[in-house]
């Protein structure tokens, strides 16, 4: 694809332009707080707690007198990384899982399946309580127990494809050359379950940031005085009233972040 | 018997599992597609299969080349591996792939040898050559093909390896007319330049005529008529061949 027709397939896809956009702003915010943040995002200050929206704080203080603005900067660093994991280990376990089971089926589909389906059963948030409290509290075994949680969804998904795709006439046709199982599935098969794939991949970005903020909500994510947006908004709660700000804005950088991967997911599946 | 026989099947019945299981049915009733087929075939004969929808053609091609291996009889086979060429060039071609790789995977697979880069090449583009499809279309996706130059590609892919026997599955009838002539004439061209025993399967006895040196009449899983295609059209012995010879328009 040359240059003229990404920029045509663009201006005929707002969902992907409008994706790009918020997440390139978000994307922005995330890698210059890499580098300089406004505040240090750990310095108190007594004498500034809970102040509104002000020039030198564009998004106020909290209880503590530290600047919203910089804590935002870091908690979606943490955010998003803790997202891109999960749906790291959770793509990556799930299409493996689906792909085999879908693939070979009979026994081992039967078997691996039921039991992921078990894990489906189970709300995800919930599942991730679980192996958080057993691996203990931290974003890194928070990541791994969203990833684990967020697997079946997507075993599921790549499974319904391949089936779709195992019986078609060019897989046979492939089988016929000689290609081996393995090379059917991961040459062969799954570069045409690319696009679904993507789609779910970018809800499951969603997911994971809705999932973050909740467990963190809940405590068992990053630890203070670290911030993470969910961690945020659960300190904020007390000061909703007296000060909005401090709850508004990690809540719209979230609302940012799952609308953009929405718009992302949206535009791709539009993709022509 | 002057030539070698590249095939010979002997009483060949093969089952298809019924897929409608009842919840408390004892066991899976398998449903016979095929009942005590016989045939031989001689290195570098068109042999021809023709026989209405439904009655086994596609099944016998299948357990031939070995996709469906419940069968009970004997196959045997001169040369291993044979290739096919299926009826739908709109589903035989992978649409994530471009020509180019599809071509060249048999070879990448190719167990018996290493093939390397520049070989790959050279034989795809000798292949392209001759399926008469020029070399830029090797960058292209199936999806980009008129049904015709998928059926050629479809062709190219079962040669790449140079098999000495091809099966082809109504290779023409999702093509329209004129394009059906020139993929007949393409595979008529490779048998004689390349003496490639072909099995040709089709429902349309005027093309069967046009191709084949023996055919083989099939109904319901039963062979009922065989001989050579010129006998059988003129001498038809079966009732079924004469109805099939009279819907063609030929007897």
């Amino acid at each position: 694809m040359n240059k003229s027709q990404f920029k045509r397939n663009l201006r005929d896809n707002p969902y992907l332009l409008a994706g790009m956009i918020i997440i390139g702003l978000v994307l922005l915010m995330i890698i210059v707080g890499l580098f300089w943040t406004p505040y240090d995002t750990t310095a108190m200050n007594a004498s500034e707690k809970l102040q509104g929206i002000s020039l030198r704080h564009i998004m106020g203080t909290d209880n503590m007198g530290r600047d919203v603005f910089s804590r935002v900067m870091y908690g979606s660093r943490i955010t998003l990384l803790i997202a891109i994991g999960t749906v790291f280990i959770g793509a990556g376990l799930g299409t493996i899982i689906g792909a085999v089971t879908g693939y070979f089926g009979g026994m081992l589909d039967e078997v691996v399946m039921r039991v992921v389906d078990a894990l489906f059963a189970f709300p995800s948030i919930l599942l991730a309580l679980v192996i958080v409290s057993v691996f203990g509290t931290g974003w890194i075994q928070l990541l791994i127990s969203l990833g684990i949680a967020f697997m079946p969804s997507f075993a599921r998904i790549v499974r319904g494809e391949v089936l779709r795709c195992k019986n078609m006439d060019y897989v046979e046709n492939a089988r016929l050359q000689g290609v081996s199982n393995l090379r059917m599935i991961f040459v062969h098969i799954l570069p045409n379950i690319k696009g679904v794939l993507a789609s779910s991949i970018l809800i499951g970005f969603n997911n994971a940031v809705l999932a973050e903020a909740g467990l963190s909500y809940l405590g068992v994510g990053s630890q203070p005085p670290y911030a993470s947006l969910g961690k945020m908004l659960s300190d904020a709660q007390q000061y909703m009233f007296t000060t909005p700000s401090y709850v508004l804005c990690p809540g719209i950088v979230i609302v940012l972040m799952v609308l953009g991967f929405a718009f992302l997911g949206e535009g791709i599946s539009r993709w022509k | 018997m002057s030539e070698e026989m590249v095939l010979r099947v002997n009483d060949l019945n093969v089952f298809y599992k019924n897929r409608k299981r009842k919840l408390f049915s004892k066991k899976n009733k398998k449903i016979q597609a095929l009942f005590d087929v016989n045939l031989t075939m001689e290195e570098g004969e068109v042999l021809a299969i023709a026989g209405e929808s439904g009655s086994g053609k596609s099944t016998l091609a299948r357990a031939i080349v070995g996709i469906n291996k419940d069968y009970q009889g004997q196959i045997w086979q001169k040369y291993d591996r044979p290739q096919m060429v299926f009826q739908d060039p709109y589903s035989s071609l992978n649409p994530a792939k471009k020509i180019g790789w599809l071509l060249a995977e048999p070879l990448r697979v190719d167990k018996d040898r290493k093939w390397t880069k520049e070989e790959i090449d050279q034989r795809v583009k000798e292949i392209m050559e001759e399926i008469e499809l020029p070399l830029s279309m090797l960058d292209r996706y199936p999806a980009q093909l008129s049904g015709g130059q998928r059926q050629r590609v479809c062709i190219g892919m079962a040669l790449m390896r140079s098999p000495k026997l091809l099966i082809a599955d109504e290779p023409v009838s999702a093509l329209d007319v004129t394009i059906q002539a020139q993929i007949l004439e393409l595979l008529e061209n490779l048998h004689k330049k390349h003496g490639i025993s072909i099995i040709f399967i089709s429902h349309d006895l005027r093309v069967v005529y046009q191709i084949s040196d023996h055919v083989l009449i099939m109904k319901d899983g039963r062979v009922v008529e065989e001989g050579p295609t010129r006998q059988v059209y003129k001498n038809p012995k079966h009732d079924y061949t004469k109805q099939l010879l009279k819907a063609a328009g030929i007897a």
